[in-house]
């Protein structure tokens, strides 16, 4: 029992940082209709600035300290909400009355572009690095259930990006006039709306929420290298297509679910290196048989 | 592209890439032996012997491609100040695999048939070496593993050989060494499922540490290169071993050494010489102290020769410590030309033969005898983590 409950902390921790990805994915698609795979990258660039920024933040504000960390993402999420926007700005933006294919082929190009210039010696290199410790680090154990900080921090700030996430989107005009590109952009355009602003707003949020996602996972697992965002990205499409592609709600559900399924997989005598190919094969099955996702059909509003 | 260091050479001294052109023409019509140094820098092919180096100088493995790559360095600069082998000046080429499946044939294919390499010395990976000795079997050029220590490596053909032990060696100490030394009765394992080195080892250490009494309490497996093995350790720390041997490489063992404190599986943690670099104390920090590992050197066993070779190392490299893939980056060459001079050339089958009749050669590592796999008969150490560095406990015979 003891164990269930380990892995299902375990799952959750991992499957939160998938959801705030998906979010990002999810985001896009909705107000351009092609998935940003360069979003991956986005969340590898956050965790890069957390490190970059953990030292001189330090000097302000002690190190290890919970101020410290929120400024430190809150930092990371600027700097990567603006790199979002210029990303969109450059590669997609020139491209947006072209055939969809030729948009999701330049994303891949975005993508791999980032990673190999990251891996270059004179930008970050190869080799993976230690991430500083931004919270304290103290570990509870209830039972025999260990509960690290970092876990706890991963839940809590999740839970409340997202509860501030479905503010913007509910409550705000710019939440309204993104609901309105999403439901029909030529429209919304008539309607005064202006698209091109909406859009790079979209890319800015969701790239913030990939680089708190980085940041995260980067305090929970300890290591960052140029290619983290690879598999996690690949990963939080899955939960995006999952949870219904375009549902906001999905998406984050998508992401608990996978993160939950495959710690469970990876736990389990015999099958624990397949834990990437269950993610996978959950998405081939999804497509196969709801391909709308979980939360596809009711789905009232997309952004 | 930052890795081809030779064409970067050449492009700068001839220029443009029209002469780059008449270059590569000019190489087809004078055949393979003259080589990239035709341009001029080297002198002519007949008074260099060409050694061909492929290494993990970047990526994942990079700090075992360089301190390998940094130990043959100095062997050649060494035997090049005192005069050369048979005279002639050893010409090191070195290449990067990147640490990437797919590069080790790439480039010694070029080493080969590009650059006329006499023969070729790489990789640290059992998985790249695999990738690249059935190139070299194909072409005869005998190729000399520092560091692969999985017995696939040897069996690929005649010209493979290596210096260093095998896996079967390997976990057997290990599995010695906790049944023994730390008087463990349940032990788990967790494998590196994506690579030869860590399942070979994996499959030794159990046959012997059954055969010893013990039980394996629990068998995981993780892909090298993942970041979350919460999942994997909680199973392994509900089957309440005495220890665990997780036979990866540095990168994947630091942070498993630090999720494994995190969900407080407080045994110690065992592997191999996948182990040794110093990023995995620079990563793991606290977390990896008190773990134990084999390798194949360590500067306190102290003969002269490696007490010679720990000084002039670390004149050369800043003070540097060597470790043991430095040490075995050295022995290769310095076996190599060993073999060269009594082959009294680079004949390919001669020197094959050559090397193949090593024995008793006294190297940085120990006493060297090739034997008839073509694998190095020779000690492994056991050393601990402590205090950020490596504490020797134990050298342990064939």
């Amino acid at each position: 029992m003891t164990d269930l409950l380990q892995q299902l902390i375990n799952g959750l921790a991992l499957g939160a940082i998938y959801a705030l990805l998906a979010l990002g994915y999810t985001m896009v698609y909705g107000v351009l209709r092609f998935i940003n795979f360069a979003h991956g990258d986005v969340f590898m660039l956050g965790a890069f600035a957390g490190y970059y920024l953990a030292g001189p933040v330090s000097k302000v504000i002690p190190a290890e300290s919970y101020l410290g960390g929120i400024v430190v993402l809150a930092l990371a999420m600027g700097i990567c909400a603006l790199l979002g926007v210029i990303i969109e700005l450059i590669a997609y933006r020139p491209l947006r009355s072209r055939p969809r294919l030729t948009v999701l082929i330049t994303a891949i190009g975005v993508s791999l572009f980032i990673e190999y210039t990251c891996q270059h010696e004179k930008v970050f290199g190869a080799s993976p690095r230690k991430f500083p410790d931004l919270i304290p680090n103290t570990t509870w154990d209830i039972g025999g259930v260990v509960v690290g900080s970092a876990q706890v921090i991963v839940l809590v700030t999740t839970v409340l990006l997202l509860i501030g996430l479905t503010l913007i989107v509910q409550r705000t005009k710019i939440g309204t006039a993104m609901r309105a590109v999403s439901f029909n952009p030529q429209a919304a355009a008539l309607m005064g709306v202006n698209v091109n602003h909406i859009i790079s707003f979209t890319f800015g949020l969701g790239s913030a929420l990939a680089a708190a996602g980085g940041i995260l996972f980067a305090m929970n697992y300890s290591s960052i290298d140029p290619l983290m965002g690879v598999q996690t990205g690949l990963k939080a499409f899955v939960a995006a297509v999952l949870g219904g592609i375009g549902n906001l709600p999905g998406a984050a559900l998508g992401g608990l679910l996978l993160g939950v399924i495959e710690t469970f997989a990876g736990g389990m005598k015999g099958i624990s290196n397949y834990r990437d190919a269950i993610a996978f094969g959950i998405l081939i099955l999804i497509l196969m048989f709801r391909p709308s996702g979980l939360l596809g059909k009711q789905q009232t509003e997309k952004v | 592209m930052p890795d081809n260091k030779t064409a970067m050479k050449l492009a700068h001294l001839t220029g443009a890439k029209g002469i780059w052109a008449v270059c590569l023409l000019a190489l087809l019509l004078v055949g393979c032996d003259k080589g990239p140094s035709s341009g001029g820098a080297g002198g002519g092919g007949g008074d260099v012997i060409k050694v061909g180096e492929y290494a993990s100088l970047t990526g994942k493995e990079a700090t075992f491609g360089i301190s390998s790559h940094e130990g043959t360095l100095l062997a050649v600069e060494e035997l090049n100040a005192a005069g050369g082998v048979l005279g002639k000046q050893i010409k090191l080429m070195t290449e990067d695999t990147q640490s990437k499946p797919g590069e080790p044939a790439t480039v010694v294919n070029k080493l080969i048939s590009r650059d006329g390499a006499v023969a070729i010395l790489g990789e640290v990976a059992s998985s790249r070496s695999l990738e690249a000795a059935p190139i070299c079997q194909q072409n005869k050029i005998p190729m000399i593993s520092p560091s692969s220590t999985n017995p696939k490596v040897t069996e690929t053909g005649d010209y493979i050989f290596r210096v260093c032990f095998i896996d079967p060696f390997q976990g057997t100490v290990m599995a010695n060494f906790a049944s023994h030394t730390l008087k463990a009765k349940k032990v788990a394992i967790f494998t590196d499922a994506k690579s030869d080195y860590s399942k070979g080892l994996a499959k030794f250490f159990k046959d012997k540490f059954t055969a010893n009494g013990g039980t394996i309490s629990s068998e995981l497996d993780y892909n090298g290169g993942d970041k979350d093995f919460k999942a994997q350790l909680t199973t392994i720390r509900a089957s309440s071993p005495d220890a665990v041997f997780v036979p990866g490489y540095y990168t994947d063992v630091a942070l498993i050494c630090i999720q494994a404190k995190q969900l407080g599986l407080d045994v110690p943690l065992l592997g191999g010489d996948g182990w040794e670099s110093e990023k995995l104390t620079e990563i793991g920090k606290e977390a990896v102290e008190g773990n134990y590992f084999s390798t194949h050197y360590h500067p306190d066993v102290g003969s002269d020769m490696s007490k010679k070779f720990l000084a002039s190392y670390q004149k050369r490299f800043n003070g540097k410590l060597p470790d043991a893939l430095a040490a075995n980056g050295y022995d290769s060459m310095m076996l190599l030309a060993d073999a060269i001079k009594r082959a009294g050339g680079t004949d390919a089958t001669k020197l094959r033969d050559a090397i193949a009749a090593t024995k008793d050669l006294t190297l940085v590592t120990g006493s060297i005898t090739i034997n008839a796999k073509r694998d190095a008969d020779k000690s492994a150490v056991i050393l601990q983590i402590k205090d950020g560095g490596y504490k020797f406990l134990q050298s342990i015979q064939p």
